[in-house]
């Protein structure tokens, strides 16, 4: 039985019955069919995590965002007028995250590609785009480049799922994507 | 001078009993069915919040409840009955003395002094930081204090299992290689240690941060090395109940596995591989790069799955030899309709192993591949993952095992058999179906650990599909079912133990006998347990693909 000592002393020479063997050789037959899926969504499929990624101090990430907003700002959103930013189709796009607020609302034009910088300038947050259901991890003090390209037009939150504190609930942002000219 | 060691014989099961064993046994049995009813209580609370029509508690004390749960659900219940388990696995079952009881009592004083210092600390408020606890949001020094005093005496006991091992050896008090449920418990066991280690290493520098003797732990690293004891504490968890599962078994069937060298083999492939496969936390992480994301959730991953799919045929599989062997021969499943459905310490094991391979095991898989991850990470998907492998898997077969040790230790009856009867399923079932429905809310984008999925006070506004609000309903109803479950067992448990008559051994002694001569290639054929494995294998390519194809709709990334 299995609460007492193997009959056979050397239990490690007895033959395996045939049905056993069958299933080891279709669950390793399994396993390495999944572990060809992720490289080969590496060269076939369109959705895939970047490599990219820089430290970066969080003063020198805000000024960047800063500057950003800056240049691109087309208006203001919600009550605490979180400025809207255009930025051209191809161009690098910052999102910033803190306690507790997604900085600033994207305007993106659907179908277009954006290098996304995001960022956190205090704890960790979750970056989740709902409902196209994208969900990334955001680190303070690492800059990480996404190119993305939205493939529905409309309003999309932006909720931070990751436990970042009393507030949390209410981290939430918005990235609008309108249809291209 | 050391005293001479007290054996009394078990009526039972005829196993010879060390009388310090069987103290420790139980007193890490009990403590942890304690903080199980204190940890599902805070889980009662978190449901009941997460339930959008009842919204029960203020967001403070929402994020209070729900680090209190995890840790106490996650580590402090799985670990205490652990201990308990090792200690059964190593005295009991090769019938020697436990190494060193003193040490045993000093482990439990560290382990209750560790989860009662940090309860403490996470019920004043200032330590929600969640079972992950990343850097840089802090909790009270003593938070950590807490855990590592936990962890030192868990550790502690880790040792104490390993030289009852060696004490059994030496001593010659069985013959030939330790059963396979020892060993199952020694593969728990080793994972333990590595886990304890990889939570010390990065929990003691925490600690050194939070009084302010360290000024900057870098939040990335904390990550890598955190989940190195996050996901393994949960392989512990995994090698110990699939240790129960054989030994329950063995138990009611007097089942031998198929193959000791099939089944012990899978095991290896969890201590050899499974620990490097705690990236799969880390998919969408910045910082990482694709090979070494991909390197350990396939090679690692990958070969450890095929260990847990093994068990999934081995384990139904040697009991269909054994109920064979009896005479429920009759088509592919006479043996399993007529198994004891009746009785907890079957239905409990029974439904664990199946709700953790379909619920927990298709799930975690799939979630663990690197692009599939970006629609599940922090979404509501994973608590609904890790309720059906914890909560519907390990936790449910922990009560089935407790069932049979309350007569075998206690010398006691169960008090209200017939609700113990049912409690498997309300527990089981209810279980199963909130994980179910969490993960289908967290597909539609529910996240995890949030107070308020209608961002009632948020700057901008956004609304879940009117389906994520119904599905965490349903989530909200089953959890008090399942609570229910949950309260049952540990009212009958107490019950039976404080108040329960003495349990009269029956006449012959009732250790079922080895059922004829299989372990090797002559046993009796299992079709049936290999059509629920090709049933378990066609659920787990379609889900998978149908993974694959919702991924591959939404917005293109690089």
């Amino acid at each position: 039985m299995s609460i007492t000592p193997p009959e056979q002393k050397v239990w490690f020479n007895e033959p395996v019955e045939k049905t056993e063997v069958v299933w080891v050789l279709i669950a390793l037959t399994w396993a390495l069919i999944m572990f060809a899926m992720m490289p080969l969504w590496h060269l076939k499929g369109t959705q895939n995590m970047s490599n990219e990624a820089y430290r970066i101090q969080p003063d020198v990430y805000q000024a960047r965002v800063d500057a950003f907003v800056e240049k691109y700002k087309v208006g203001e959103e919600g009550h605490a007028k979180t400025p809207v930013v255009r930025p051209p189709a191809g161009s690098d796009v910052y999102m910033l995250a803190r306690l507790w607020e997604w900085y600033p609302v994207l305007e993106l034009e659907k179908g277009k590609s954006y290098r996304l910088h995001l960022s956190s300038i205090d704890w960790q947050h979750g970056f989740s785009v709902q409902p196209a259901n994208i969900n990334l991890q955001v680190h303070p003090g690492i800059d990480e480049v996404v190119t993305i390209t939205p493939t529905d037009s409309g309003d999309f939150g932006i909720i931070c799922n990751e436990y970042c504190g009393i507030g949390h609930h209410t981290m939430l942002g918005k990235i609008r994507v309108v249809a291209g000219k | 001078m050391v005293a001479k060691p007290v054996f009394r014989t078990c009526g039972f099961t005829g196993l010879k009993i060390h009388d310090e064993a069987e103290k420790l046994i139980k007193i890490n049995a009990v403590t942890a069915i304690v903080v199980l009813a204190l940890g599902g209580l805070f889980g009662l609370l978190v449901a009941l919040t997460r339930w959008p029509t009842v919204h029960l508690l203020p967001a403070d004390l929402f994020y209070l409840a729900l680090t209190a749960h995890g840790i106490d659900i996650l580590i402090v219940w799985c670990i205490f009955f652990e201990v308990a388990l090792m200690y059964f696995a190593s005295a009991i079952l090769l019938q020697s003395r436990l190494a060193t009881p003193k040490m045993g009592w000093v482990a439990y004083a560290l382990m209750v002094l560790g989860a009662a210092i940090t309860n403490w600390k996470v019920l004043e408020g200032n330590s929600s930081v969640m079972m992950t606890s990343y850097v840089p949001m802090q909790a009270d020094p003593l938070f950590y204090v807490g855990l590592i005093l936990f962890a030192v005496g868990a550790l502690i006991a880790c040792f104490i299992f390993l030289g009852t091992l060696v004490v059994a050896k030496a001593e010659k008090t069985y013959e030939g290689s330790i059963p396979l449920v020892t060993f199952g418990a020694l593969t728990a066991c080793i994972i333990a240690i590595y886990t304890i280690s990889s939570g010390a290493i990065i929990l003691i520098p925490t600690f050194l941060w939070s009084v302010g003797l360290i000024s900057h732990i870098d939040p990335l690293m904390y990550k890598v090395v955190w989940w190195g004891m996050g996901h393994s504490s949960q392989q512990i968890n995994v090698a110990a109940h699939i240790a129960v599962w054989y030994a329950i078994a063995a138990i009611l069937f007097g089942a031998k596995p198929l193959s000791e060298k099939v089944s012990r083999c899978a095991y290896l492939t969890y201590i050899f591989f499974l620990q490097i496969a705690s990236a799969h936390h880390l998919l969408v992480e910045p910082g990482l790069s694709s090979a070494y994301k991909i390197f350990n959730t396939s090679y690692g991953m990958y070969l450890a799955v095929l260990g847990s799919m093994i068990h999934g045929l081995t384990v139904p599989g040697c009991i269909e030899a054994a109920q064979r062997r009896r005479g429920f021969n009759n088509g592919m499943f006479e043996w399993l309709r007529k198994a004891p459905w009746g009785n907890p310490v079957f239905s409990g094991m029974f439904l664990s192993l199946i709700l953790f391979g379909f619920l927990g095991g298709i799930s975690g898989v799939t979630m663990g591949v690197e692009q599939i991850n970006i629609m599940i990470h922090n979404t509501i998907y994973v608590p609904g993952h890790f309720h059906a492998t914890v909560a519907a898997g390990t936790t449910l077969a922990f009560m089935a095992i407790t069932y049979f040790l309350v007569p075998v230790l206690f010398g006691r009856e169960l008090v209200m058999p017939g609700l113990a009867k049912l409690q498997p399923y309300l527990f089981g079932l209810g279980m199963g179906v909130f994980s179910l429905f969490m993960m289908g809310a967290g597909t539609l984008g529910v996240s995890r650990r949030h107070w308020d999925m209608a961002f009632s006070d948020a700057p901008h506004a956004f609304a879940h599909a009117p389906a994520a609000f119904l599905m965490m309903g349903i989530v909200g109803v089953s959890a008090v079912v399942a609570v229910v479950g949950g309260a049952l067992f540990v009212l009958i448990i107490v019950g039976s133990v404080l108040f329960g008559k003495p349990a009269v051994p029956p006449a012959p002694a009732a250790a079922p006998s080895p059922v004829a001569s299989y372990g090797n290639a002559d046993h009796v054929a299992v079709p049936g347990t290999f059509a629920l494995a090709l049933l378990f294998l066609t659920m787990f390519v379609l889900y998978y693909f149908v993974n694959w194809k919702y991924l591959a709709s939404t917005w293109i990334m690089s």
